[in-house]
């Protein structure tokens, strides 16, 4: 958060408001912070409770964290998956903002490929793992390729709402100054759905995760998911909890740099987050 | 359609000489669907004349401008500038629109006045020399590198009208330009589109159903009647000298002859709605 100065304020004003503001952030991390302890304080008692054969306790996944940790499994998982969420995910916005642009844009693309986002859209990628691995083999290419399929029809729609959307006096003053209708695709309506692909980006994103388990549930060696599935073969469910979590704050931050990064570099887009 | 006037230099332009194009409108009907919004207008609009359309709101004013800006096809009749007909949206003929949402948010404000000039291929060099020139007419040579979010309504009104003669039209159409700002800025803008027009030279078609406006601004005022299927029910000349005085008796007599024009239509669109206006006193 940026406190903008204004030089007719007088001086001790501003300092008050950068103070209240600091204030205000200190509360909003000591409640995080509370939130914290609190639902770790819920966790151990269902740990002791239930006993470790159902729930890890907190100390228990710290320490099967530290294992996994030094023998590189973690390490190695997270950067596997996060391979093929960032290929994924990056194909899906590669593909997914143009098909998106072109659906909003022209009628007859909208009309052809309708029925299709409408379809699989509702069909949720693990519903796929099978015909993937048959078609793609058990290569990195049928995660990635599941994980694309998440993203893809999220991004297309929300670009194809944002092109709806853009503003007709904004098309109406392009064209009356002469832009063609590539001019105005490129000049006027893609920078006008950007905070809109921007949403679609994140809402992927949160997909991707989603999907990343079930990418991983059929001969992948390494990953998160893969961890998760494999972990149960072993009866090891403080391993399981450890990928959850990871998982986790992975996600978290994943979406928290997208956030940042967006916010900064298409911010004369009107992109807010 | 000839324009001699290049970037950077237009000496030419800037004394008001003949840059405008006369404007025709022969017995135009416009309908959406089964909406007949204007039937069978015509009126002659000549090069370099400032013509306000006043009428009651919803009575047809904008879709007539929308007609002329290329975007609305007449159902029948013709539109012709300087006898070409008007086929589509076309950079002779501006548009400035009521909400300064016509603005590109992304771009600064330069970057917006010389979008008309990028759009039509001129050098870069160019379009900053445009776009600069026509910053200063409208005088916001100042803010060329802020963005319109950043700017108040009034300046984001001349934005547009600088965007707009960047282009270096020869008709401008204006759809209740000033209609979205504050009384106070509104008098400074009416002041100001009076210079610049002159400045211009060009032929503008303004949209208004503010009467103190129309007689500030135009050379001609054409009243129209309530929709629907709107035609034009008087023409006035407004025969008073520049800069004008809103106290000259001439102006006065005409205000209230505009006044009683505009109550009538009024009235008889209440009337039309099932709302007798002398039965509520």
């Amino acid at each position: 958060m940026t406190t903008v100065t204004v030089d007719a304020t007088p001086k001790p004003r501003v300092e008050r408001r950068a103070l209240q503001a600091a204030r205000l952030r200190l509360r909003t991390l000591a409640l995080y912070a509370v939130s914290v302890v609190v639902g770790i304080g819920i966790w151990q008692l269902l740990a002791t409770h239930y006993g470790p054969s159902l729930v890890a306790s907190p100390h228990a996944t710290l320490s099967a964290t530290g294992d996994l940790a030094r023998d590189g499994t973690l390490t190695n998982s997270i950067i596997a998956s996060s391979r093929r969420i960032l290929i994924g995910w990056g194909l899906g916005l590669v593909v997914g903002v143009p098909a998106g642009l072109l659906v909003g844009q022209i009628r007859l693309v909208r009309q052809l490929l309708e029925p299709y986002i409408e379809f699989f859209r509702f069909i949720p990628p693990i519903a796929f793992v099978t015909l993937a691995v048959v078609w793609l083999g058990i290569g990195e290419s049928s995660k990635v390729v599941l994980i694309f399929y998440t993203a893809v029809f999220i991004v297309i729609l929300n670009t194809s709402a944002g092109v709806m959307a853009v503003s007709e006096s904004k098309l109406r003053a392009a064209a009356s100054l002469g832009a063609s209708r590539r001019q105005i695709l490129r000049g006027v309506v893609l920078p006008s759905t950007v905070p809109y692909i921007i949403t679609g980006a994140r809402l992927a994103m949160g997909n991707s995760f989603l999907t990343i388990v079930s990418a991983e549930i059929v001969a992948a060696q390494v990953g998160l998911g893969s961890l998760i599935w494999t972990s149960r073969n072993y009866g090891r469910i403080d391993w399981v909890f450890v990928g959850i979590i990871t998982l986790g704050i992975l996600g978290f931050v994943f979406d928290r740099v997208l956030r940042i990064v967006a916010s900064r570099v298409l911010r004369r887009y009107g992109v807010k987050l | 359609m000839t324009k001699a006037i290049e970037a950077g230099l237009s000496p030419a332009k800037k004394d008001g000489g003949g840059h405008g194009a006369a404007v025709r409108v022969d017995g135009v009907d416009i309908k959406f669907g089964s909406f007949h919004a204007v039937c069978d207008i015509s009126l002659d609009i000549a090069a370099g004349e400032f013509l306000c359309l006043l009428g009651p709101s919803g009575c047809g004013k904008s879709t007539l401008l929308s007609a002329l800006a290329g975007f609305v096809r007449p159902h029948q009749g013709a539109l012709t500038v300087d006898g070409t007909p008007i086929t589509g949206p076309d950079p002779e003929l501006g548009m400035v629109f009521q909400s300064s949402e016509a603005l590109f948010d992304w771009l600064t404000v330069r970057q917006n006045v010389a979008f008309g000039p990028r759009m039509r291929g001129k050098s870069r060099a160019e379009q900053t020399a445009l776009a600069d020139e026509y910053l200063s007419l409208v005088g916001l040579r100042h803010c060329a590198d802020r963005f319109p979010p950043q700017l108040s309504g009034g300046m984001r009104q001349r934005v547009q009208i600088a965007r707009v003669l960047a282009n270096q039209p020869q008709v401008v159409l204006m759809d209740e330009p000033f209609g979205a700002l504050d009384a106070q800025t509104r008098q400074v803008m009416q002041q100001e589109m009076g210079r610049i027009w002159q400045a211009s030279g060009c032929t503008v078609v303004f949209v208004t159903h503010d009467i103190d406006e129309a007689i500030l601004l135009a050379d001609r005022v054409a009243v129209m009647t309530a929709g629907p299927a709107a035609s034009i029910k008087t023409v006035y000349e407004v025969d008073l000298p520049r800069p004008r005085d809103e106290s000259d008796p001439a102006a006065l007599e005409l205000r209230r002859s505009l006044r009683q024009d505009i109550g009538e239509e009024v009235r008889k669109s209440l009337r039309d709605q099932g709302l007798d206006p002398e039965d509520e006193r």
